[in-house]
């Protein structure tokens, strides 16, 4: 699935980061990348953008990014 | 010795760089680096300078911050880097010391936030990340001014005995590897000859950089041979160019730290941000508390503490303006003389200092909002509804300043990241309403519109919102296209702001205000006055209808026929509101002869509800004052684009202005 479509509070596992140009190597050195895991912590009270939190630091990224970074979610 | 001090967005870098310099702070331009920088001597070290360079994630040649720093590396080879990293966030940060790395240049890695890391139970072995970086490490909490001497006496020592970072490699053995250094050897004697660390070279090549790659003047043969090199390696790795050197350098990072960082079980920082957060992020209370907070910061400022202080200050300068004249008139001096210095220059005087108490004051507050962290979540929350308008949330906070005055307004664009934001939000702040209006719109209201005032008022400051909103979605698909900056932005955990930061800010701004709106600011006035008081044989007015102003509005209110008030005083008016908006009243009641309490019904002799309607909307949206102007002038970093924005602000005002008086003409009759 599609990191725009996991739900508040759920952890996953980040599989593919797609997206082009400029925004694909902000999520890259932002530490998106393959095998790390993410949390959607919040929501904008608009919804949208999200707020993610990833190697122990926060990062608020928009939908229309977020649905460009593929996932698997984790079990719990 | 000149040493660059490079960091993360919210890595504490400009606290350390407040601690270093204190108050000996210079902004200017270093040879071959085209946007100022922030730079200073270091208080405790002798013959030191440190440049305060953006702050950045990486150095990929995406955003105009990157390439800044970039460049001043490598054309002004500093002696030394000093790269402070956030301590709480160890992995992100490091990614650009691994970067840094690569430039050859000595380096000391300043561990910010150490004290918060031990506090919380963590710990980081300092030697054993010190040997893998190849570099020194130092332990500084720049907050509680703790390790900073060390810090500078550890990169002096690096940088006068040339101890370069020992180690470049990053990378397991492997396709990328081989691939960085099949690149790095073809690229040798071509970087070698610009003093460019060919491994560098390579992986910027790698990256994608394209002045790197023209710099190198590469042949053909050499660019089809690096393009297969790197194409192999996609293969062989089963990832492109851009992703590969991403997980080498994050690979090597969670390695180092699984082996140097012992992480706290729980954040109290952290945590106790996510509390606030529920509260300030809310999803029903997050927009009516932001709105909250921005309404006591602007009661603050335009009523109790900005006004307070400007009354003061207003006291001062009647009071000298005073002394000089009785002084003047006692010594029998020339009463154009004496003119030119008390209505002139000390007007001039007068109506620069005015602004400084409101700049203070909202400084203050701004400054504590973005040092707190809250400034990121105002941009989280309110960042779809300005993306409508072609904006990231960052952008919201600038404009509303503007409806107290334009001038802090365009001076706050300055903490945005991206130049296209940064540059729309300043094109489109002077179409909100500012404070120095209401005069005029009181005035207006007064005279032809007793019974619908707050109407007419709300009216007003909806039409500027709305044509503010119409320019942006115009220039948008229009001269503003460029590409769309992606809002992947930090959400810093709330700290306490630090006094001095706040204090430094405040000092800036004022500064900074003075130096460069001082001479525009006082020139016009000096220039009003000379027009108000002079006739067109250069003879001296008893009466300001004679004067060369009144000419110049003769031969302008032409223009203002089609808007249905073609009368000269209210042409002049309008010229003189350029100085201040709040001449305009002062003006009309000059040139009418008459006292505010007759004005109102003077003003329903010269207009008619509707060709008042048409000048109230005229004066909304036309030239914002010259405090205004030339801080625009001054953000924008070009004296054509800010007159340009002056016109095109002219231009727009007559239109709707135009459009507005002949609609209603003709539904009215």
């Amino acid at each position: 699935m599609m990191l725009d479509q996991l739900k508040q509070g759920k952890t996953a596992v980040i599989t593919k980061v797609g997206g082009q140009g400029a925004l694909r190597c902000r999520l890259l050195d932002m530490g998106i990348i393959p095998k790390t895991t993410v949390t959607i912590r919040n929501i904008a009270p608009l919804g949208d953008p999200l707020e993610i939190r990833i190697r122990d630091y926060t990062l608020t990224i928009r939908r229309e990014d977020a649905e460009k970074i593929e996932v698997e979610p984790v079990e719990e | 010795m000149i040493l660059a001090l490079v960091g993360n967005q919210n890595s504490g870098k400009t606290t350390l760089f407040n601690q270093l310099t204190g108050s000996n702070q210079r902004v200017g331009n270093f040879p071959g680096v085209t946007v100022d920088q922030k730079f200073g001597e270091i208080r405790f070290a002798k013959n030191c300078t440190v440049v305060d360079l953006p702050g950045i994630y990486s150095l990929r040649a995406y955003s105009n911050e990157e390439i800044i720093t970039r460049d001043f590396i490598l054309n002004n080879k500093p002696d030394g880097i000093i790269n402070i990293v956030d301590a709480t966030n160890i992995e992100r940060n490091l990614y650009l010391t691994l970067q840094l790395i690569e430039m050859q240049i000595p380096i000391v890695l300043a561990l910010n936030m150490m004290d918060e890391v031990r506090a919380n139970g963590g710990t980081i072995n300092i030697r054993v990340m010190s040997r893998e970086l190849g570099i020194s490490v130092v332990p500084i909490s720049a907050a509680k001014n703790e390790g900073i001497e060390e810090l500078i006496n550890k990169m002096i020592n690096d940088a006068k005995n040339k101890h370069y970072p020992k180690r470049i490699d990053f990378c397991e053995p492997g396709p990328v590897h081989r691939c960085i250094h099949a690149i790095s050897h073809i690229v040798e004697d071509h970087a070698e000859k610009l003093g460019m660390p060919p491994r560098f070279a390579a992986t910027k090549i790698i990256e994608g950089d394209a002045h790197i790659v023209s710099r190198l003047k590469l042949s053909q043969n050499e660019l089809d041979m690096i393009e297969h090199s790197i194409v192999e390696m996609e293969t062989e790795h089963g990832m492109d160019r851009d992703a590969a050197l991403a997980d080498m350098r994050y690979s090597f990072i969670e390695k180092l730290c699984g082996r140097t960082v012992v992480r706290p079980r729980e954040n109290r920082e952290y945590l106790r941000s996510v509390k606030i957060d529920s509260v300030l992020t809310n999803k029903y209370l997050a927009i009516p508390l932001f709105l909250g907070i921005m309404l006591v910061i602007f009661w603050l400022t335009f009523n109790l503490i900005g006004a307070y202080l400007s009354d003061w200050l207003a006291l001062g300068i009647t009071a000298l303006t005073n002394l000089v004249d009785h002084g003047l008139i006692f010594l029998g001096i020339n009463p154009v003389v004496k003119s030119l210095v008390v209505d002139g220059v000390f007007a001039g005087i007068g109506s620069v200092l005015g602004f400084l108490p409101i700049i203070i004051t909202l400084f203050f507050f701004l400054s504590i909002l973005e040092d707190s962290g809250y400034m990121a979540r105002v941009a989280f929350v309110m960042d779809k509804l300005m993306r409508k308008i072609g904006l990231s949330g960052r952008s919201i906070v600038p404009m509303l300043i503007g409806f107290g005055c334009t001038v802090p307004a365009v001076m706050a664009t300055r903490t945005l990241s991206s130049e296209r934001d940064r540059k729309m939000t300043i094109l489109l702040t002077p179409f909100v309403s500012c404070s120095a209006k209401i005069p005029i719109y009181a005035l207006f209201t007064a005279a032809f519109f007793t019974h619908y005032k707050a109407l007419v008022m709300i009216g007003l400051y909806l039409s500027g919102i709305l044509t503010g909103i119409v320019v942006a979605l115009i220039s948008n698909r229009t001269f503003m296209r460029g590409k769309p900056v992606p809002f992947v932005m930090e959400l810093p955990n709330y700290r306490f702001p630090a006094f001095k930061n706040v204090m430094l800010l405040m000092w800036e701004k004022a500064r900074d205000f003075l130096q460069r709106a001082f001479t525009i600011i006082f020139i016009a006035t000096i220039v009003i006055w000379f027009l108000q008081n002079f006739n067109l044989r250069l003879n001296l007015v008893s009466d300001s209808n004679g004067s060369l102003l009144a000419a110049i509005g003769q031969w302008i209110a032409p223009i203002f026929k089609p808007l249905g008030f073609n009368d000269w005083r209210i042409s002049t008016a309008l010229i003189t509101g350029l100085t201040a908006k709040e001449a305009v009243v002062s003006t009309l009641g000059v040139l009418t002869q008459s006292t505010a309490a007759e004005l109102p019904s003077v003003l329903s002799s010269m207009f008619t509800p509707l060709t008042a309607v048409s000048f109230l909307v005229f004066t909304l949206l036309y030239t914002p004052c010259v405090a205004a102007v030339a801080t625009i002038r001054r953000e924008l970093g070009s004296a054509p684009k800010a007159a340009g924005l002056v016109a095109a602000q002219c231009g727009i005002a007559w239109i709707i202005s135009y459009v507005i008086y002949n609609l209603c003409r003709l539904i009215l009759y």
